[in-house]
């Protein structure tokens, strides 16, 4: 049944979040040959449509207004209610980030409608569309369907492949005005953390640590073979409340959720909550010098050792090889 | 201070899980209060010692929900609530939940709801916001830090490791993030004290609802475990050797790097 898919784009310092192209290709499965229709808010976001279709939405719905810069409930729920208003649409995806999370359920209970939070897969399978998403902290999957209403998901970044980018595509950006008012939030402030490089979420390789790297300064050795394969740094919570590294690092059920093609975990035990966080990644190496630490029930490849004797050879062997490449 | 927690009893993913029936098998399993309404308690406790009131601890599930709810008596909580739906509602999604809670809630003249930002086992992150605005009051997500004054109340909201420092107004829901506080252990008197403390009970009747107005928009049609991972394979022999071998898998078998 073809269906009319809305997609909200979300935007990070001035570009689309791969999470959103990803959405888009979610759509797509979702629209069943029906219009995609991509959405952005922001104080100046009209620019970014173009590479939005190039992706696959079919054309793109902006909201502009300068309460929008920064993401607040109320400021976006306007501002998705009035475009929901104008387009009438069956589905609505997004991407299950902090704004996705926060935002979804507040439309879902305005539209009396269901939502599916946190979707790895979808697909059409018998006539319904399925998705699939992980619960117990990532212990088991569940998959579900809608059954009455709205299609509406959000989608966990890095599982669902986005589109290929075809830069002759085209369509139309249309803005709609919408009177942003009486916002009950007031962002006073925002600390940035270091999160300089690769954004986790969206990172192909993550070298995270923990408790095992002992100090601020222990974290040099993963950065240097993270930089040898283009990949972001990742923390343990135990290694963030150590204060070895700052809270934006961290990976689990607090932290983010991350699924690399791969994941080398490096002094780390491997609790649930960790677990929660990354056992979805392709490939897992563990690198650990407690035999029994429970990160190697997890890890395709391990090696038991000090991980401050094994990163710096491991660095040395992977800059060959991809020297060699 | 009027405060109501949103509490949900939930299995302990600590614990083993396996399918039986095509359902998680919960023969057994330990079942514990979602670790992030124990934020939920902790703070809801704090407020009420800073600013007075009361805490009522409310819960949707059945019978069995009793003892966990006991537990954030012990805590500190004035009072428990519990709404049992086992003889009205057999499959439910976040909707049912939510519009429960808010018909609950509806009346109660709350200045402050404080709900866990997701539950470890369900996983949707969804009812604390779908009860906000079923009530039509601002919400934070994934708080750190709570401070009121008077009505005004100011939050640090966790954004992906960012923080945002948030001022809003009671009436006012917010959820729990780790790193809010340290939640109690219940004292022995507080064990003791918790006994007395009432706890009631009610139903979908008492709500003037019914099985229709709450039926869930989604359903669930397979639970499954992720596919058994092969036992990973734990290199062997000098660490040299063992590295050259990491990086020729992850080359050449794995093809990640
Ligand atoms: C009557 C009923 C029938 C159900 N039937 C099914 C079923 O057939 N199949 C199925 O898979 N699931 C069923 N559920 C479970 C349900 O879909 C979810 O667990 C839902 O209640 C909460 O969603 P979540 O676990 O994602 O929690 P989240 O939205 O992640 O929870 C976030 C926070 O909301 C609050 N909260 C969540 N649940 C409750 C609660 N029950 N009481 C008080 N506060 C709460 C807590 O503060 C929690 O930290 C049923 C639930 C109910 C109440
Ligand atoms: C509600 C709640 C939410 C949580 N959320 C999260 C979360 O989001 N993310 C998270 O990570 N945790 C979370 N936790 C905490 C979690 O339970 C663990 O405490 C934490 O993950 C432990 O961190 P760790 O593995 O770094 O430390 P530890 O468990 O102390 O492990 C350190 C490991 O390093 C190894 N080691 C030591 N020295 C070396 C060396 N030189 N070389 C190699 N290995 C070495 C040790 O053998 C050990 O296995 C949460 C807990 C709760 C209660």
């Amino acid at each position: 049944m073809a269906r009319k898919v809305l997609v909200l784009g979300e935007v990070r310092e001035g570009s689309l979040r791969n999470v959103s192209f990803e959405a888009v290709a979610a759509a797509k499965t979702s629209a069943e040959g029906g219009e995609v229709v991509g959405v952005l808010f922001g104080d100046s976001v009209s620019a970014l449509g173009a590479e939005f279709i190039q992706y696959g939405a079919d054309r793109v719905v902006t909201v502009e207004d300068e309460l929008l810069k920064q993401y607040t409930s109320d400021g976006y729920s306007q501002a998705l209610l009035a475009v929901i208003d104008q387009e009438d649409p069956e589905g609505i995806i997004f991407g299950h980030t902090a704004q996705g999370k926060d935002l979804a359920p507040k439309i879902a209970a305005k539209l009396e409608s269901g939502l599916i939070s946190d979707v790895t897969d979808l697909e059409v399978e018998g006539g319904n569309l399925v998705f699939t998403r992980p619960i117990y902290s990532g212990k088991a999957f569940e998959k579900k369907i809608v059954t009455d209403g709205l299609l509406f998901a959000t989608i966990r970044p890095n599982n669902i492949a986005p589109l290929e980018k075809d830069e002759s595509r085209n369509g139309d950006v249309s803005s709609l005005s919408v009177e942003i008012k009486n916002l009950r939030q007031v962002i006073k402030e925002v600390v940035r953390k270091a999160t300089e490089g690769v954004d986790l979420s969206e990172a192909k390789v993550i070298v995270a640590g923990g408790r095992g790297v002992k100090s601020e300064e222990g974290f040099e050795p993963l950065k240097e073979l993270a930089d040898v394969l283009g990949g972001a740094v990742g923390a343990s919570r135990g290694a963030c409340d150590a204060d070895y590294c700052d809270y934006s690092l961290q990976i689990g059920q607090t932290g983010k959720v991350v699924t690399p093609d791969l994941y080398i975990a490096c002094g780390i035990s491997g609790a649930i909550q960790h677990l929660a966080g990354m056992s979805n990644s392709k490939i897992i190496v563990a690198i650990n010098k407690d035999p029994e630490a429970n990160i190697f029930k997890v890890a395709d490849y391990g090696i038991v050792g000090d991980l401050f004797e094994v990163l710096p050879l491991l660095t040395k062997e992977f800059k060959e090889l991809l020297v060699n490449a | 201070m009027n405060i109501y927690v949103l509490m949900k009893r939930t299995f302990d993913t600590e614990e083993k899980i396996t399918i039986s029936g095509g359902k998680i098998n919960e023969d057994g399993a330990e079942f514990i209060i979602n670790p992030y309404d124990e934020y939920a308690i902790e703070e809801a406790i704090q407020v009420r010692d800073e600013h007075g009131g009361e805490v009522t601890v409310v819960s949707v599930g059945t019978e069995e929900a009793e003892k966990q709810l006991r537990t954030a008596l012990a805590m500190g909580a004035d009072k428990a609530v519990l709404i049992n739906t086992e003889d009205d509602v057999e499959e439910g999604d976040q909707f049912t939940t939510s519009k429960i809670l808010a018909e609950f809630l509806k009346d109660k003249e709350v200045d402050l709801i404080i709900g866990g930002n997701v539950a470890i086992d369900g996983g949707s992150g969804q009812v604390g916001p779908r009860v906000a605005e079923l009530l039509a009051i601002p919400y934070i997500t994934t708080i750190t830090k709570l401070d009121i004054e008077g009505t005004t109340a100011t939050v640090v909201r966790d954004v992906e490791g960012d923080s945002e420092v948030i001022e809003t107004s009671l009436p006012l829901l917010v959820t729990a993030q780790q790193g809010l506080n340290e939640p109690r252990y219940p004292s022995l008197p507080g064990i003791m004290k918790a006994k007395k403390k009432p706890l009631d009970e009610i139903e979908l009747d008492d709500l003037d609802l019914d099985e229709d107005d709450v039926e869930a928009k989604t359903k669930t049609i397979e639970i499954s475990l992720p596919p058994k991972k092969e036992a990973g394979k734990v290199l062997e022999g000098e660490l040299e050797g063992q590295v050259k071998e990491l990086v020729s898998l992850l080359h050449n078998e794995a093809k990640v790097v």
